[in-house]
């Protein structure tokens, strides 16, 4: 066997330029696909950690006829004293934090313009908000008493042209059915650089918009984040919270898991695509080889080499371009894959409001896995591999007799 | 007993409707330690009778002994078995492997037998073909007599008992033309092996111990010198 592994070596050697660049297509189909499943699952990721971080939270209490996107107010639809209820979750030692959260939806007005906007009442202390307090890039952060201060997102104060100290007008829902109207002051500009998020949502201390949705001593939900995603379960397990129901970020989240496993089919799809061209190249490449070798074959059948050997000889010098051109792809793929993971690539806004059930960042960062890393590699090897195989049935196919009268 | 033989061998190729008789009811027989040329003008059939007795190739009609074993009744892989361990090959190109070197395309057919132990022995055949200071060199650092030297070496590479040579000489000048078959007579008469050609070279008839002629697909003249 190892005169055939010398031979196909020496083969791929003899024409050097052609070699090369059949393995360099294997390598940037590789690299390619390494880079696309670490971006699509990257993006998704982040958009689930986003979601989790903005909105959701990883548990969630709530009443049962509370629907996040209607902002309702009604009191049997929220939560009575819920900062005894999240002192009392703090509690636990697997959870981070445990917040209340009043949600209303209201109209920002400034100069002449005016914005629909989403008001979240937070209580600021809690490390359940800190994303907005290392988020700020102007002015300062909400103090709990705070009875005028806001807090604005980035994207609404470049709009707006506003900046802190700047005084606001906020139309809000009340739990009366009503709108009330006062006058505010930008304490800071935070930005969680969610453009769709942080140019809808506005934030003001918790006991500040009970007072002004006329809703003192209740919140719309107790937002929980854990230490760790894996004991979701066990926290939920052992809050207890009689009369409200405990929503944890799968069932909050059921549109993004889907669209996670539509993306990771349409993935499929197009690594087959990639691969698909790829194994053209090689499937060519290796033709090529058969034609111009034509004479040759019938050299080494008349020496007594069999059809089976014939094939193991194109079949090997498949697998040598296999193996060249993936571990080149992956010399190319995991080095880009690692620097964009770690500096990320901008996409800028993708237009969902805060509402949505999708948070997208301004910036995707790829996130690479051993798994992805490896299931590239053996696919790539394997349709490489497959694609010579036509090309050395052909070869296995010839005659000598009819091998030998070959002009090639 | 025969090396060789053939019996009523007809050989039609077909082309679209036209049909072509290359072999028309030949007979022939080939002995032990024979050195015979077939000659015979173009068409006449000489390259296509080597090619079945190099089993190579089935005949349309008839039937091919090699050393007792019908040829006609195996199937593709049965024949390479029987060539790689019966039937040496020289052909007219020189046909040797262009990424091996001179020591490598020797050692091939040994490879394919699957024998072991075998560098003194290839080196044995260089030798014997006056190229062993070759023998790492590629085909295309060797001169065409040279190539053919090698070419030579490697037909007796699985001790063949038989070697089939179509043209070998066509595209060596005299000098070289002539070195390689002294080695081939030479061979012949120490080793015993059994040489069959095919020419129409003169430098090779003078060199046959048997002349077999071939005209129209027929042989018309089996003499001995």
């Amino acid at each position: 066997m190892n005169y055939i592994l010398k031979m196909s070596f020496r083969n791929l050697a003899r024409n050097k330029r052609r070699s090369f660049f059949s393995a360099l297509a294997i390598a940037i189909g590789t690299a390619l696909l390494l880079f696309m499943s670490a971006t699509i699952r990257g993006e998704m990721r982040g958009s689930l950690e986003l979601t989790i971080n903005l909105r959701t939270g990883h548990l969630q209490i709530h009443t049962e006829d509370y629907k996040d996107e209607n902002l309702s107010l009604k009191r049997v639809d929220m939560i009575e004293a819920p900062l005894e209820i999240s002192s009392q979750i703090e509690n636990i030692t697997q959870v981070k934090a445990a917040s209340p959260r009043l949600n209303a939806s209201g109209i920002v007005a400034f100069k002449n313009e005016t914005i629909g906007i989403q008001i979240i009442g937070i209580d600021p202390p809690s490390s359940a908000n800190a994303i907005y307090r290392e988020g700020l890039v102007d002015g300062e952060y909400l103090a709990a008493d705070d009875r005028e201060g806001v807090l604005i997102g980035l994207p609404l104060a470049e709009s707006l042209n506003m900046k802190p100290g700047d005084s606001i007008d906020l139309i809000i829902n009340t739990s009366e059915g009503e709108t009330d109207e006062q006058r505010f002051t930008v304490r800071g500009i935070y930005t969680t650089d969610t453009p769709g998020y942080d140019k809808s949502t506005i934030f003001m201390p918790l006991a500040k918009a009970q007072t002004i949705t006329r809703t003192e001593n209740f919140a719309s939900m107790i937002y929980i984040l854990l230490h760790e995603m894996d004991d979701t379960a066990a926290v939920k397990e052992a809050i207890q919270a009689p009369g409200y129901i405990i929503e944890d970020w799968e069932e909050m989240n059921k549109l993004i898991i889907i669209v996670e496993q539509l993306s990771n089919a349409m993935m499929f799809f197009f690594n087959l695509m990639v691969l698909g061209v790829t194994s053209t190249v090689i499937m060519n490449t290796l033709l090529m080889a058969v034609y111009e070798r034509t004479r040759e074959m019938g050299i080494l059948g008349a020496l007594g080499m069999k059809a089976r050997q014939v094939k193991a000889l194109f079949l090997t010098e498949a697998t040598l371009l296999a193996l060249g051109g993936v571990m080149l792809g992956l010399l190319i793929g995991v080095p880009l894959v690692l620097h964009y993971a770690n500096v990320g690539f901008f996409i800028g806004d993708m237009g969902l409001s805060a509402k949505s059930d999708f948070m997208f960042g301004n910036i995707i960062y790829p996130y690479p896995t051993f798994g992805d890393g490896i299931s590239v590699s053996i696919a790539a090897f394997l349709i490489t591999i497959l694609s010579g195989y036509y090309p050395a049935s052909q070869a296995a196919k010839m005659e000598p007799v009819d091998a030998l009268q070959s002009n090639n | 007993m025969e090396i060789a033989k053939l019996t009523n061998i007809t050989r039609v190729y077909t082309v679209g409707e036209v049909e072509t008789h290359a072999l028309r009811g030949v007979d022939l027989n080939i002995g032990k330690k024979e050195f015979t040329t077939l000659v015979g003008p173009s068409g006449s059939g000489k390259t296509t009778l080597l090619q079945l007795l190099g089993c190579l190739d089935q005949p349309t009609a008839g039937k091919v002994l090699i050393n007792g074993q019908d040829a006609t009744l195996m199937n593709r892989n049965q024949r390479a078995d029987l060539r790689k361990g019966t039937i040496g090959f020289i052909f007219q190109f020189y046909a040797l492997v262009p990424t091996l070197t001179a020591y490598e395309n020797v050692e091939l057919p040994m490879l394919l037998m699957g024998k072991k132990n075998h560098k003194s022995r290839v080196m044995e055949l260089l030798d014997a073909v006056g190229i062993s200071d070759r023998a790492d060199h590629r085909p295309d650092q060797m001169s065409g007599g040279q190539q053919q030297r090698v070419a030579v070496a490697r037909a007796l590479a699985s001790d063949p008992l038989l070697i089939l040579a179509d043209e070998p000489t066509a595209n060596l000048d005299t000098e070289n033309g002539e070195q390689v078959m002294d080695i081939m007579r030479k061979l012949n008469e120490e080793t015993g092996t059994t040489f069959v050609f095919a020419t129409h070279d003169p430098r090779v008839i003078k060199y046959a111990k048997r002349i077999v002629t071939l005209e129209d697909g027929k042989i018309i003249k089996d003499e001995a010198k």
